[in-house]
């Protein structure tokens, strides 16, 4: 039986940012989406 | 090109344990965001009609070749994606999708309207049928305790696909065009449009990639040297069913018909969002004075902001009811968009010309139950059938959409045509076909009242034919 040893604190912190990296990857493009989306339906609300 | 297959094989993308399953989403978005481009194919279309010199219809092939592409692939190649895991799906779903437009791109330049048909019908449509089923299994296998999150995250990306790609596309045929020195206001040149698909297809590629290197199969998966990806993760009762057996119980048919009902419904109102408002606030012939036109209340640009409002409903409801299925049930939450579908349709027929706001409010709850339903199905078909073939499931059931985006379409455009000219409609004449869709509503809801478990005799004997030798799958949770 083998332990697993734990994770460093540099593998913490790549596994992180390569989490927030691929979370903004879409996140960007979709808010931009939305945002222009909701410009073009407030008219909507504005006439 | 036999290394490249070994990276994308399934063997090789078992994640290491302390993976985060919050990889695996983004994973998907990135190519549930791509794929689904192709609800801003409209763009093109008044650019490419004039490119081509050709018809309306001649240029909306394109979107109907690439939509009935999307349901043949994803029925018949779904077992092969399972079979070959997400990333090697993915990566196919990327080449077709980007080589669809590159070869959109030459036909536009050539004037061959026929290489637009092949690449972004055709290929592009394989691509997306691939790329649509491709990360469904994966996260319902890595969200054991939420499908109806996962799947809903993923299958939001479709539609927010289009919220991007609309805006994108419009902005950069307006950049090239000001290149060549077109005026404002003018249709977008061919050289624009071909540069467009151009920038989109490598675009579109690299984004997808993204998922294609993250995408992870769970730690403890067991996969097979046959064609096998052989430690799946029953479901609560355990039950395992395959694809081809699947296809055999009512209950896979009673899902077909709700979700084709449930679509057809939607797609009544998508279809027609524009023209339907300004029509329904129009004032009838016999209050115009007599040789004008009727007007409406709504104006155009109004008529666009509310397409605009029902696609961050259909976006939003995809992610929020499948969420909320996890919760209160697939059967219950299906009885809700049908049964208060049916609800919010006679109102809409009967009351939503009180007021515009009304009327919005009406038609964006109802849209969002059409999302909903799209993205609660992979979730409910896990239910019944379990993990084990789950995506050619799913391939299979995305059936019920080719269809009913011909169906729905049909009927409403039949029942509208025969009430009179467009321009000249009002709200009454919307009611018949409001009604047909109750019903049409009302025969989804029976359908899935007759849901319930699978009989055993269509379980599949997995432990003794591919009994996992590896540890079973853990689930390590990672905040984002």
């Amino acid at each position: 039986m083998t332990t697993a040893s734990a994770p460093s604190a540099s593998t913490t912190q790549t596994a992180r940012s390569r989490l927030v990296m691929a979370w903004l990857l879409v996140g960007i493009p979709l808010a931009y989406g939305v945002y222009e989306t909701l410009l073009k339906a407030s008219k909507l609300f504005t006439g | 090109m036999s290394r490249l297959s070994g990276v994308l094989d399934a063997e090789r993308i078992v994640a290491e344990p302390g993976y985060s399953r919050w990889l695996i989403p983004p994973a998907a978005l990135a190519i549930h965001l791509s794929i689904g481009q192709v609800y801003a194919f409209s763009v093109f279309k008044r650019p490419l009609q004039v490119h081509f010199g050709t018809s309306l219809t001649a240029i909306a092939w394109v979107f109907s070749i690439a939509i009935v592409m999307l349901g043949l692939s994803a029925a018949f190649l779904g077992t092969w994606v399972e079979r070959n895991g997400p990333r090697k799906a993915m990566f196919t779903s990327a080449c077709c999708w980007a080589s669809g437009f590159v070869i959109g791109a030459i036909g536009i330049a050539t004037r061959q309207l026929w290489l637009l048909y092949l690449g972004y019908g055709v290929i592009g449509g394989i691509g997306l049928g691939v790329g649509y089923i491709s990360p469904v299994s994966t996260l319902i296998k890595w969200f054991p305790d939420r499908p109806g999150l996962a799947t809903g995250m993923a299958i939001m990306g479709f539609g927010g696909g289009a919220l991007i790609a609309s805006p994108l596309a419009v902005r950069l045929m307006q950049a090239f065009d000001a290149v060549t020195a077109a005026g404002p206001g003018a249709v977008a040149s061919g050289a624009a449009v071909m540069k467009t698909f151009l920038v989109l297809g490598i675009a579109y590629f690299a984004l997808m990639m993204v998922g294609v290197l993250n995408v992870r199969l769970p730690p403890g998966t067991q996969v097979g040297s046959g064609n096998s990806l052989a430690k799946y993760v029953p479901l609560r009762t355990g039950v395992n069913i395959s694809a081809a057996n699947a296809i055999r119980t009512p209950q896979f048919w009673m899902l077909w018909v709700v979700l084709f009902c449930n679509v057809t419904a939607g797609i009544g109102i998508l279809e027609q969002a524009a023209p339907m408002i300004q029509d329904f606030f129009r004032a009838p012939l016999s209050a115009t004075a007599p040789g004008s036109a009727p007007t409406s209340t709504v104006s155009a640009a109004v008529a666009g902001g509310f397409v605009g409002l029902l696609s961050m409903c259909n976006m939003a409801g995809r992610f929020i009811w499948s969420s909320t299925s996890d919760l209160v049930g697939r059967k219950r939450i299906y009885i809700l968009y049908l049964g208060l579908g049916m609800v919010l349709y006679a109102l809409l027929a009967s009351v939503g010309a009180h007021s515009t706001a009304l009327f919005a409010t009406l038609a964006g709850v109802i849209l969002s139950f059409y999302g909903g339903g799209f993205a609660t199905i992979p979730a409910y078909l896990k239910d019944l059938f379990g993990t084990f073939q789950v995506g050619a499931i799913h391939g299979r059931l995305l059936t019920a959409w080719s269809c009913a985006g011909v169906a729905g379409p049909l009927i409403v455009n039949a029942i509208i045509e025969g009430r009179g000219k467009p321009g000249a409609l009002t709200a009454q004449d919307y009611q018949p076909a409001l009604f047909v869709m109750v019903g049409i509503l009302g025969i989804g809801f029976v359908a899935n009242l007759f849901v319930w478990p699978v009989h055993g005799r269509y379980h599949e004997d997995i432990s003794t034919e591919k009994a996992p030798t590896s540890a079973p799958v853990q689930f390590k949770k990672v905040a984002p």
